[in-house]
């Protein structure tokens, strides 16, 4: 049982993350149609920025609190990631926009590596420590599980950030703008929304969603490494498609779910195939998920939108 | 033959006869060219001739039968580990590569069957990242199963794989002629390779026109429109998927043999979007586009590395870019550039059998 209530805990931190970068995807794939590949890099380059920073402050202000550090890190990181969206999106999605929709995708596939690449000659290949401002030191356990405040700032700090993006989509005049250019880009044109800075402003709310994440799921694990963002980011990908891709609840949803099945499945694994498969396997979940959720349920949990848009 | 031979620059229009030949021997000269910079580079057009096979068959899926397929390397990795496991020192195994390479082929095929039985109804996006789990689910399993039955022995991998054996005659030792004059291993392995996909580009070049090629071109065109005129596109996307990991299986035992080892390493997401690049860089759906794309693409990082590294070196006193972030540099941008100046590639398929302009031009009325 304890260890349950453990998995459930770890489950729902992780589950946080995915929900925030699935976010990303749900809300690109919405009004674009377009799985933006390269957003589980901004991720990774979200934590890296923070890193960075967070080592400069370190050398320059040596007594600085942790809580400000962690703000001025993340107050750095999200506007570098929202600047590289929206570049992203000005270069190479904009002009992409009517083409075959082969041609945006492999497009996003290059844009990944290309990010990866440019992360590996600035922070080289090796892993970095990342610091962990907040505690990880576990409270007072309840009913025999243990829980750091990192993991209480994470769970936390997504519900918030999820709560206030709802607000924002759903009850104001830019929210309303999103959904109409998903709904259809020409009559939201026609009715005087600027089509194109709605887009670029998505790929730039996205990109700070992807920060934030980039710097709990460093925080959480304590380190940071050039390709860190690419399996995250398909893992996130197949929690959008899970709770019904285009739908934000459902992004959170499958979050959630995903983070649940994958500590789940790492924790007992070993014992459900009697030691023949172990934690190891645990990046698997995901893609088994991902195939059974489009062969049985193409529309995902909450969604409503059909599997063989090509 | 005649698709490669128009896309030689200047000669191909005015004189395919002549370009036909040129390619001919270029094909047989390259790797006398090759060695007269020194037996790496003959080494990396065994590895070029590798890839153009793995870019056909993803030309195959992707080109001709428009399903996108981010996991082709899985097949490769199904070929070379069956050639492991049938001919290496790791279970005892060693049958002969004329067994080995048809299995491989074999169980290549199969996965191909299993990738595509689920993922029928599925396009675009999401074939393109469902193939990509696959891909990594086999990885995945290709690093752990050797524990607790010691199966792919894990992220060490197989060593010591026998070599390429036709009838007796062993392709990894230098053939003497005389006590001075020896050919070395490399270039028998070259020849070797050259006639393999030679085979396949004849191979493909007949199936393209033939009744499946053709309702692969309308699939891929219109899904609906293919449908309504009996085309059984569930059939031809589990013969696309097949034939294409048939390639894979292929170029994966050939490979196994060359290089005697075999590691999950070498089949890594990376590599997938390596021969995707090729095939994109070079243009899809064309037999030409796919042979120079992964000629280019996997010569030129072999070329950056050797005259980078130098040039480094000289101007800054040091080595800024490793030669494996230059291979990701130059596959990214490829990728990227290609889809925003020149999306159809490098040599754009001639649009056959379904566009409009094409009809007209060849005067077929409408």
């Amino acid at each position: 049982m304890e260890i349950f209530l453990q998995q459930l805990v770890n489950g729902l931190v992780v589950g946080s993350v995915y929900a925030l970068v699935a976010l990303g995807y749900t809300m690109v794939y919405g009004i674009l149609g377009l799985i933006n590949f390269a957003h589980g890099d901004l991720v990774m380059v979200g934590a890296m920025t923070a890193l960075q920073t967070m080592l400069f402050l370190m050398g320059a202000a040596p007594g600085m609190s942790p809580l400000a550090m962690l703000t001025l890190s993340l107050a750095v990181a999200i506007p570098v990631c929202m600047l590289l969206g929206y570049t992203m999106e000005r270069l190479a999605y904009r002009r992409l926009r009517n083409a075959p929709r082969l041609a945006p995708l492999i497009t996003a596939i290059g844009m990944s590596f290309l990010l990866q690449t440019i992360a590996m000659i600035l922070w080289g290949r090796n892993y970095h420590t990342f610091p962990q401002l907040i505690s990880t030191v576990p409270l007072q356990p309840v009913a025999g599980v243990f829980v750091t405040p990192i993991q209480v700032t994470i769970v936390v700090g997504s519900a918030l950030i999820m709560a206030a993006l709802i607000v924002l989509v759903t009850k104001t005049r830019l929210g309303r703008a999103m959904r109409a250019t998903a709904e259809n880009h020409r009559v939201a044109a026609l009715m005087g929304v600027d089509t194109n800075l709605i887009i670029a402003l998505t790929f730039v709310i996205d990109a700070a969603l992807a920060a934030v994440a980039g710097v709990m799921y460093a925080s959480n694990y304590g380190i940071a490494h050039y390709g860190m963002g690419f399996m995250p980011g398909l893992k996130a990908f197949t929690a959008a498609v899970l709770g019904g891709i285009g739908n934000l609840g459902g992004a959170m949803l499958g979050g959630i779910v995903l983070g649940l099945v994958e500590s789940f499945g790492a924790g007992y694994i070993e014992h459900m195939t009697f030691g023949l498969l172990n934690s190891s396997y645990q990046d698997i979940f995901a893609f088994i998920i991902l195939g059974l959720v489009l062969i049985f349920r193409p529309t995902g949990l909450l969604g409503e939108r059909v599997s063989d848009r090509a | 033959m005649n698709e490669l031979a128009s896309a030689v620059p200047w000669l191909g229009r005015r004189n395919p006869q002549a370009a036909r030949w040129l390619i001919i021997i270029v094909a047989i000269a390259a790797p006398l060219v090759a060695v007269l910079f020194g037996r790496t580079w003959v080494r990396v057009l065994d590895f070029a001739l590798l890839y153009v096979m793995l870019a056909l068959g993803l030309n195959l899926v992707v080109g001709f039968a428009g399903l996108l397929d981010l996991g082709y390397i899985a097949f490769y990795a199904v070929g070379a580990y069956t050639a492991a496991f049938l001919a290496s020192p790791h279970f005892g195994v060693h049958l002969p590569f004329w067994i080995v390479l048809p299995v491989a082929a074999g169980c290549a095929a199969l996965a191909g069957i299993m990738l595509g039985f689920p993922v029928l109804r599925l396009r675009g996006d999401y074939l393109a990242i469902v193939t990509l789990g696959f891909g990594e689910i086999v990885r995945i399993f290709l690093n752990n199963l050797n524990y607790p039955v010691n199966i792919t022995n894990g992220p060490q991998g197989i060593n010591a794989l026998d070599p390429l054996v036709l009838f007796g005659w062993d392709l990894s030792r230098n053939l003497d002629i005389t006590e001075n004059l020896s050919i070395n291993s490399l270039f028998l392995y070259y020849y070797f390779f050259l006639a393999c996909v030679a085979g396949s580009i004849v191979f493909i070049q007949r199936l393209q026109v033939s009744r499946v090629g053709r309702a692969w071109a309308a699939m891929r065109d219109d899904e609906l429109a293919a449908k309504a005129i009996g085309i059984n596109t569930r059939n031809l996307k589990l013969l696309a998927f097949s034939l294409g990991a048939t390639f894979g299986g292929v170029a994966g035992g050939l490979f196994g043999a060359f290089q005697g080892f075999v590691s999950p390493e070498s089949f890594s997401l990376m590599e997938s979007i390596a021969v995707l690049t090729m095939v994109v860089f070079g243009g899809m759906g064309n037999v030409a586009g796919a042979i120079a794309g992964a000629l280019i693409l996997s010569a030129l990082p072999e070329i950056l590395r050797h005259l980078a590294l130098p040039v480094q070196q000289t101007l800054f006193g040091t080595v800024l870019l490793d030669p494996e972030v230059l291979r990701m540099l130059l596959l990214s941008l490829a990728m990227i550039l290609m889809m925003l100046l020149k999306p159809a590639g490098l040599i754009p398929a001639n649009a056959r059998y379904s566009h409009v302009e094409h009809l007209k031009r060849h005067g077929v009325s409408r």
